[in-house]
């Protein structure tokens, strides 16, 4: 039995039937990592004697929840408990989570296996993982281009084999990028919708933690056990928390799914366009409508989001400052001295990079013309985004312009590394959900996946999951494994 | 008048001053880091100027998407971190305090 191949509802299944332990399935995805891990590169941590424990408890102890005994890997940006959580920084080496995020709590409450820590671009700011201080992840698919990003290594790591799901976070698009590229469902749910106690914050107003898994009703059956209300983050939303799994038959008949225009623009991948037109054509062949809808504002995305982002990044990262945890420069001769020298020799060059821009549109003369501009800007996206709804039930667009870049093809131009989250940063920008499903793949020599992103009005997950399973059903793309042996 | 004035500063800038910004950021950048985030910066926010032709007039800034207003919860005393364990990813310690270089004179 391959138990590494299975999905995360099959094993859960598998489990709760006493088919298989919890024991042997993570036993096979440390066989699996041993094999396949230092070609992809995914994990900074992995728990080995941790794991077999909690099998072990889990194999001895009666059902908890419905994640029982189940493997699931976590983005190195979420604490959990006694375990380190680096964010991919320098600046975090060493440092040892004294508790555990809520999202890890619920995992644990529904009886999951915590494998181990995946690799990121540090503090998750970055579109293709090469921002991580320990390691760069490769694409399953291709070992020399990037797997996206930021969380690249959950996206790698449930594409080959290494685990049955993994937690990833979005700001800009980094849950739906990373699994468009590496060929597997990443969601990112409503602002509010996940509780971000425990993760460490990038952009406040943004961030959203949500699953990478290998089909749509493991994101369904994941979502579940994440969302809801969280007394210990006042942004969560107190609307009662559907069961996502229970929908996802219905099918697409008679919904409207909207095509704007201004995601089918210059310079993207013609393959890519084909693809998601493809798409499109199949919901209409399973009798749903296709409605050609505008958003209008699309254009300004991007720009509006690096100054929100990088302003609420410069407020967030200024808690490093070697103090209380983490790094310290050598020997200060005063505190301003290690302030700077710590923070100098602590951060990677894009989160200096991020935190000089953020700085300077918050700074004194010039917030007014660029936060609270973008902060207006964001609005009129919103806005945006609220008419079309009226039209459409849900939103077909490409995720990521391009499949796949080669590593080191853009880390020397910030700004073309920026555009690469085109499709997917104003979703972030209006607080709505967004899912990534893969519809096929481009490329001769190797084949590199394309992703499909629908995206649902505010609390909307249950209608984008039914269209993500209808599609996933019609269609053989989720079946595909990349070609590691 | 406003949007005006706006435009005129989005128009005079591109020239970021990283020196001063890298210090009010806390950040000790090298000679090198400072002379590429020079260039690299200032291509960024030439790039995002654009938002400075966008009318923005009468539109209210939004700083949360779902915003939520008066969150309560009852005052009851709950556990909080031990001293030990708060103190365990510090830098430098001792007697229960974090150890930092001479701040007053």
């Amino acid at each position: 039995m391959s138990l590494h191949t299975w999905s995360l509802f099959q094993a859960a299944e598998a489990i709760r039937h006493k088919e298989v332990s919890s024991t042997d399935l993570v036993e096979a995805l440390l066989a699996r990592m041993e094999k396949v891990e230092p070609r992809v590169q995914a994990f900074l941590h992995i728990n080995t004697e941790n794991a077999l424990e909690q099998a072990r408890l889990c194999d001895a102890g009666s059902t908890k929840g419905s994640l029982h005994g189940v493997p699931v890997a976590i983005k190195d940006i979420l604490n959990v408990k006694d375990q380190p959580c680096t964010c991919a920084s320098k600046i975090l080496k060493g440092y040892i989570a004294p508790y555990d995020a809520t999202t890890v709590v619920r995992l644990r409450e529904a009886g999951a296996v915590l494998l181990g820590r995946t690799n990121m671009d540090e503090f998750a700011m970055g579109s293709s993982t090469e921002n991580s201080a320990y390691q760069k992840t490769h694409n399953p698919w291709d070992l020399e281009r990037i797997p996206g990003g930021s969380s690249g290594g959950s996206a790698a790591a449930v594409a080959a084999d290494e685990c049955l799901a993994a937690l990833g976070t979005d700001t800009g698009g980094s849950i739906r990028q990373p699994a468009a590229l590496c060929g597997c469902v990443g969601l990112k749910p409503t602002y509010g919708r996940v509780s971000r106690f425990g993760l460490v914050a990038f952009a406040s107003s943004l961030d959203q933690i949500g699953p990478l898994t290998k089909n749509v009703l493991d994101a369904a059956l994941l979502l579940g056990v994440l969302a809801g209300k969280d007394p210990l983050d006042s942004t969560t939303l107190p609307n009662a928390v559907p069961d996502y799994m229970k929908i996802l038959e219905q099918g697409v008949k008679g919904l409207r799914l909207g095509l704007p225009r201004e995601y089918f623009v210059k310079g993207m991948d013609p393959e890519v366009e084909r693809l998601v037109r493809t798409a499109a054509l199949d919901f209409q062949k399973q009798g749903a409508e296709i409605v050609e809808i505008s958003l209008p504002h699309t254009p300004h995305a991007v720009a509006a989001y690096y100054v929100i982002a990088t302003a609420e990044a410069s407020a967030n990262l200024a808690r490093f400052d070697g103090v209380r945890y983490g790094y310290r420069a050598n020997d200060p001769v005063d505190l301003l001295d290690m302030y700077g020298r710590t923070r100098a020799e602590g951060f990677g060059t894009e989160v200096k990079r991020r935190i000089v821009l953020g700085t300077y549109v918050l700074s004194s003369g010039y917030h007014d013309a660029y936060y609270l501009r973008a902060q207006k800007v964001r609005t009129l996206i919103r806005h945006d985004f609220e008419q079309a709804f009226q039209k459409c039930d849900a939103i077909l667009t490409p995720t990521s312009p391009t499949p796949a870049f080669k590593i080191g093809e853009k880390t020397e131009d910030p700004l073309q590394m920026y555009l690469a989250d085109i499709f997917t940063i104003a979703v972030n920008l209006a607080g709505i959900c967004g899912i990534s499903v893969p519809c096929g793949f481009v490329g001769n020599e190797r084949k590199l996946p394309v992703g499909l992103q629908i995206l649902g009005p505010s609390l909307g997950e249950e209608t984008i999951l039914r269209i993500a399973h209808a599609y996933e059903q019609a269609t053989p793309w989720h079946k595909e494994k990349p070609g590691l042996l | 008048m406003r949007q005006g004035f706006e435009n005129d500063l989005l128009m005079k800038q591109s020239m970021i001053d990283v020196t001063y910004v890298a210090q009010l950021a806390r950040l000790k950048l090298t000679a090198d880091e400072m002379a590429r985030f020079q260039s690299q910066l200032s291509q960024i926010l030439v790039y995002v100027e654009e938002l400075g032709k966008l009318n923005v007039d009468g539109i209210e800034p939004t700083a949360h998407a779902a915003p939520q207003i008066n969150i309560f919860r009852s005052d009851h005393e709950q556990p909080s971190l031990p001293v030990e364990q708060a103190l365990h990813n510090a830098p430098r310690k001792q007697n229960d305090l974090f150890i930092v270089p001479k701040v007053v004179e």
